[in-house]
C-alpha cells in the first residue's frame, strides 16, 4: 500500500516519516484502549453496566 | 443525602415517536412506488415531480433522515434523561429540535420532487436547507451536552458515548461535504470537483451510514436491549472496545465506494484495509448485543420486542459482514453498480434500522401511555410478515446483482460481448424486480399493522405525562483522577473531554485521506485537452442533475476489459477537473454514460427522451416529455459561469459576455441536426404552424431544455481520444 502513497506524496518534504507516524498512532491507540479495558475494576464495570436497569 | 425531585420529559419523546411512525410509512411508500416503476416505467408518465430520478432521493432521504432520524431522537431523548437521571436541559431546544427537523423534512419533500438537488447522495438538499440542518443538529447537541452537565449519575453509560460521537461526527461530515457556492436561492455548486468531490462525498456517504444509521442505533441497542431483556449488557468491557475501535476505524473506510474508479490507488487501498478491519468491532458489538439475551432466550419466543431486536441485531451482523466483503476489490468488481448493493443497504435499513425502531416503539408506547400493548398477536404478525418481507426483498436483489455482473462481463470466444445490448441484462432480472416489489409490499403491510396496533394502544392508554423521578445531586469530585480511579473511569465523568477525544479519533482518518487528495497536485494528472463545458452544456448538465439521471446511470468506466469493450476508454481522473459536482453515480440500472458523447445522433437522443421504449424496446427508463416542451431558463447562465470561475474553472470574461450568443449558436446547430429526422420535421413544423395560426407563443427548439441536455450528453467523454491519452502518458514517462 505504501508504494502508492509514496509515489503521490513524495513532493512533500520529509514525507517518509508519515507512514511511521500513522503506524505509531494506530498501534498506540489500540494498546492504550486495551490497557484501559483490562485494568478497569470489576466493581466499577458491574456498577456502570447496571445503569440502564436502574431507572 | 438529599433527594432531588424532577420530571423526565416524556412529551418530546411522544412527538418523535409519532413523527417516526408517520415518516416511516411515507418513506416506505415512496420506496414501493419506485419499486413498481421498475416494472411499469411509465407509471407516472409526464408528471415531472413524480419521475424516478426526482423521487429516488426523496425515498432515501425520507427513510434515513425522517424515519431513522426521528427514531434516533425519540430513543435518545428517552434514554438519555434516564441514564443521566436528569430532565433535558432545555424544553426550548428540545422543541426547536423537533419542529426544526420536521420543517426540514417537509422542505425536502417539496424541493426534491421539484428537482432542487445537489445530486450528492444522501446530501441532495440545497444549501438553505443544509444550513437549517446544521442549526437544528447543533441545537440537539447543545441540549444533550447541557443535560449531561446537569446529570445526577456520575458515570456516562456507553450508550451516551455513542450519542456524543454521533453528534460530533455528523456535524463534521455534514459541514465539509455540503460546502458549496450558491448561484441562487436553491442552486449551488460543490466547491470540490471531480475526484476530490467524489472522495469527500463518499467519505460523507459512508460515514453517514456509520454515524447516522449505525452509532446512534448501537447506543440505543446498549440501552433498550438490556431494558427489554431485563439484564445488563453481556460485557461492558467489550462495549468500551467496541465504541473506541468502531469510531476510530469507521471514518477511514469511505474510499471503498470508489474502487477501480479514477480515485488514486493509495486512497482506494487505505479504504479497503480499514473496511476489512471494521469487521472486528462491528461483530464485537453484534455479539455483545445478542449475548445480552443470555439466559433470556426463552423470552424471545414470547416477547415481540425481543424478536424485533434479535432480527435487527442479526441484520446488523449480516450487513457488517457483507460490508468488508464488498470492499475487497475482487468482490467489489462484481457487486459495484449492481443490485447487490441495493440488497446490502436494505438488509441494513429494513432489518437493522427498521426492526430496531419497531422493537423500540413496541417497548416505549405502552410504557409511556401507561397501558399494555393492544394486540400481541398483531405485533407477532408484524414481526413475521416483516421478516418475510426482508427476505423476499433481499434474496432476489442478490440474485439480480450476480446475474447483472455475470452478464455484463460475459464474453464470446471471438472476444465480443455476449450481451452487447445492455437491455438484455435488464430484461433478465425483471422477475427479481417483481419479487422485490412483493417483499417491499409485505414490509409495508407490517408497518401499517403496527400503526393500527399503536393507535389502538394509545387510545386505550392515558395521556403522556412527564414522569416524576428522584435522585441525589452529584457531589463535587476533584477534576483530577482520584486515588485508585482508572483512566477510563475518570474520563467518563469528564463528558467534554470524552467528546473531544472522540472527535480526535474520527478526525485522524478523515484528515489522512482528504487533505493529501485536496492538496497534492500530482494526484490528478492534468489532461491538456480537457476543456470547460460550453454554456449550453453547462445548462444541460444542470438538467441532468435536476432530473436525477445519476440515480440510474454512472459516468465512470472502470478499467475492466468488459467495460472498455462495452462503453469505451476507461475514465481518467483528469477528465473530471471541471465537474462541480462529480456525477460518477453508484448504480447502473441503465448503462454507463461517460462515453455516450457522439455515440448516437441528436435525433436519437430526442426520441429516446420523449419515449425511451421507441428507440430501445424493453427499456425501463421513463420518458422525459417535459424536457422537449420546456423552454430552457438561460437567465442565470452568466452567474453560474461566474461561480464556476470562482471555483477555478477557466472561463474568460469574454466567454461569460458571449454566453447567450454562444448558447443560441450551439442550440441552432443541434436544431439543424434534428431536422435530419423526417418525423421530427413533420411534428415540429405542425406544432409551429398550429401556434402561429392560433397566435400562441412558440418556443423554438434551439431554446428548449432538451437541446441543452443533448449538448451535454454529446460532449460527455469526448475530450480525450484513446490515441491522445497514450501519447500523453508516454510523454509523462
Amino acid at each position: 500500500m505504501l508504494k502508492f502513497a509514496k509515489n503521490y506524496m513524495e513532493s512533500i518534504t520529509g514525507v517518509e516519516i508519515y507512514p511511521m507516524i500513522s503506524l505509531l498512532v494506530f498501534f498506540t491507540f489500540f494498546v492504550v484502549l486495551f490497557w484501559w479495558v483490562f485494568t478497569s475494576k470489576k466493581e466499577y464495570i458491574n456498577e456502570v453496566s447496571q445503569i440502564p436497569l436502574d431507572n | 443525602m438529599e433527594m432531588q425531585q424532577f420530571y423526565y420529559d416524556n412529551k418530546i419523546v411522544k412527538k418523535f415517536i409519532y413523527a417516526t411512525l408517520l415518516w416511516g410509512i411515507v418513506g416506505f411508500t415512496v420506496g414501493l412506488l419506485l419499486a413498481f416503476m421498475f416494472l411499469f416505467p411509465n407509471l407516472t408518465d409526464d408528471i415531472s415531480w413524480l419521475s424516478f430520478g426526482r423521487i429516488r432521493p426523496l425515498h432515501t432521504n425520507a427513510v434515513i433522515f425522517a424515519f431513522v432520524g426521528n427514531a434516533i431522537f425519540a430513543g435518545v431523548y428517552y434514554s438519555l434523561q434516564r441514564l443521566l437521571k436528569a430532565r433535558m436541559a432545555s424544553n426550548l431546544l428540545s422543541n426547536f429540535n423537533f419542529w426544526g427537523w420536521q420543517l426540514i423534512i417537509v422542505a425536502a419533500a417539496i424541493t426534491l420532487p421539484l428537482g432542487y438537488t445537489s445530486s450528492k447522495e444522501y446530501a441532495e438538499l440545497e444549501w438553505p436547507i443544509d444550513i437549517a440542518i446544521a442549526l437544528v443538529w447543533v441545537a440537539f447537541g447543545v441540549n444533550m451536552i447541557w443535560t449531561i452537565l446537569q446529570r445526577r449519575q456520575r458515570h456516562l453509560y456507553v450508550a451516551i458515548w455513542f450519542y456524543l460521537a454521533t453528534f460530533v461526527t455528523v456535524a463534521v461530515l455534514h459541514i465539509f461535504n455540503s460546502l458549496a457556492l450558491p448561484v441562487g436561492f436553491l442552486k449551488s455548486y460543490s466547491v470540490y470537483a471531480g475526484v476530490q468531490d467524489a472522495l469527500v462525498q463518499w467519505w460523507y456517504g459512508h460515514n453517514a451510514v456509520a454515524f447516522f444509521l449505525t452509532t446512534p442505533f448501537l447506543g440505543l441497542m446498549y440501552y433498550f436491549v438490556p431494558k427489554a431483556a431485563n439484564r445488563p449488557v453481556y460485557s461492558y468491557r467489550l462495549s468500551i472496545v467496541h465504541f473506541w475501535s468502531l469510531i476510530f476505524i469507521y471514518i477511514w473506510a469511505g474510499p471503498h465506494h470508489l474502487l477501480y474508479t479514477s480515485l488514486p490507488d493509495w486512497a482506494q487501498n487505505l479504504g479497503v484495509a480499514f473496511s476489512v478491519m471494521l469487521l472486528a468491532p462491528s461483530w464485537g458489538g453484534m455479539i455483545n448485543g445478542l449475548l445480552t439475551l443470555r439466559g433470556a432466550w426463552d423470552k424471545v419466543r414470547t416477547d415481540p420486542v425481543l424478536k424485533f431486536f434479535v432480527v435487527a441485531i442479526t441484520g446488523y451482523g449480516m450487513a457488517t459482514f457483507e460490508g468488508p466483503l464488498l470492499s475487497l476489490k475482487s468482490v467489489n468488481a462484481i457487486a459495484h453498480f449492481s443490485d447487490w448493493i441495493i440488497a446490502h443497504v436494505h438488509v441494513g435499513a429494513l432489518a437493522w434500522n427498521g426492526f430496531f425502531a419497531f422493537g423500540m416503539i413496541y417497548w416505549l408506547v405502552p410504557r409511556m401511555f401507561k397501558t399494555t400493548l393492544f394486540s400481541k398477536g398483531l405485533a407477532n404478525f408484524h414481526f413475521w410478515i416483516g421478516t418475510l418481507g426482508i427476505i423476499l426483498y433481499a434474496l432476489p436483489m442478490y440474485v439480480a446483482g450476480f446475474v447483472q455482473a455475470s452478464m455484463w462481463k460475459q464474453f464470446n470466444p471471438d472476444g465480443t460481448l455476449t450481451y452487447g445490448n445492455f437491455l438484455e441484462t435488464v430484461n433478465e432480472i425483471m422477475p427479481m424486480y417483481w419479487m422485490r416489489a412483493i417483499g417491499g409490499s409485505l414490509f409495508i403491510i407490517g408497518a401499517l399493522i403496527m400503526l393500527y396496533n399503536m393507535v389502538r394502544t394509545i387510545k386505550s392508554g392515558s395521556d403522556v405525562t412527564d414522569e416524576l423521578a428522584e435522585a441525589p445531586a452529584l457531589e463535587k469530585v476533584s477534576k483530577y483522577r482520584t486515588k485508585g480511579e482508572g483512566w477510563h473511569t475518570w474520563l467518563e465523568r469528564k463528558p467534554i473531554k470524552l467528546t473531544i477525544y472522540a472527535t480526535i479519533a474520527i478526525l485522524i482518518g478523515g484528515a489522512v485521506q482528504i487533505i493529501p487528495t485536496l492538496l497534492v497536485k500530482s494526484n490528478i494528472p492534468t489532461l491538456t485537452n480537457v476543456k470547460p463545458y460550453t454554456p449550453l452544456e453547462l445548462e444541460g448538465r444542470d438538467i441532468y442533475i435536476r432530473e436525477g439521471c445519476v440515480g440510474c446511470h454512472s459516468q465512470m468506466v472502470r478499467p475492466f476489459r468488459s467495460e472498455v469493450e462495452r462503453y469505451g476508454e476507461y475514465s481518467k481522473a483528469g477528465e473530471f477537473v471541471y465537474d462541480h459536482p462529480f456525477l460518477w453515480g453508484s448504480k447502473r440500472t441503465g448503462p454507463d454514460l461517460h462515453r455516450i458523447g457522439a455515440k448516437y445522433s441528436d435525433s436519437w437522443h430526442l426520441n429516446h427522451m420523449y419515449d425511451p421504449q421507441s428507440t430501445s424496446p424493453g427499456s425501463i427508463m421513463p420518458g422525459y416529455k417535459w424536457l422537449i416542451r420546456n423552454e430552457l431558463d438561460k437567465s442565470s447562465t452568466e452567474s453560474k459561469m461566474k461561480v464556476m470561475v470562482t471555483l477555478g474553472v477557466p472561463y474568460t470574461e469574454e466567454d461569460i459576455a458571449n454566453a447567450q450568443q454562444n448558447m443560441l449558436e450551439q442550440g441552432a446547430i443541434i436544431e439543424k441536426n434534428l431536422y435530419a429526422d423526417p418525423d421530427f420535421v413533420k411534428n415540429y413544423e405542425a406544432d409551429k404552424k398550429y401556434a402561429q395560426d392560433n397566435g400562441e407563443p412558440f418556443i423554438e427548439m434551439k431554446n428548449r431544455e432538451i437541446v441543452a441536455l443533448i449538448a451535454y450528453l454529446q460532449r460527455l467523454g469526448t475530450d480525450i481520444k484513446v490515441k491522445e491519452v497514450q501519447a500523453l502518458l508516454t510523454n509523462e514517462k
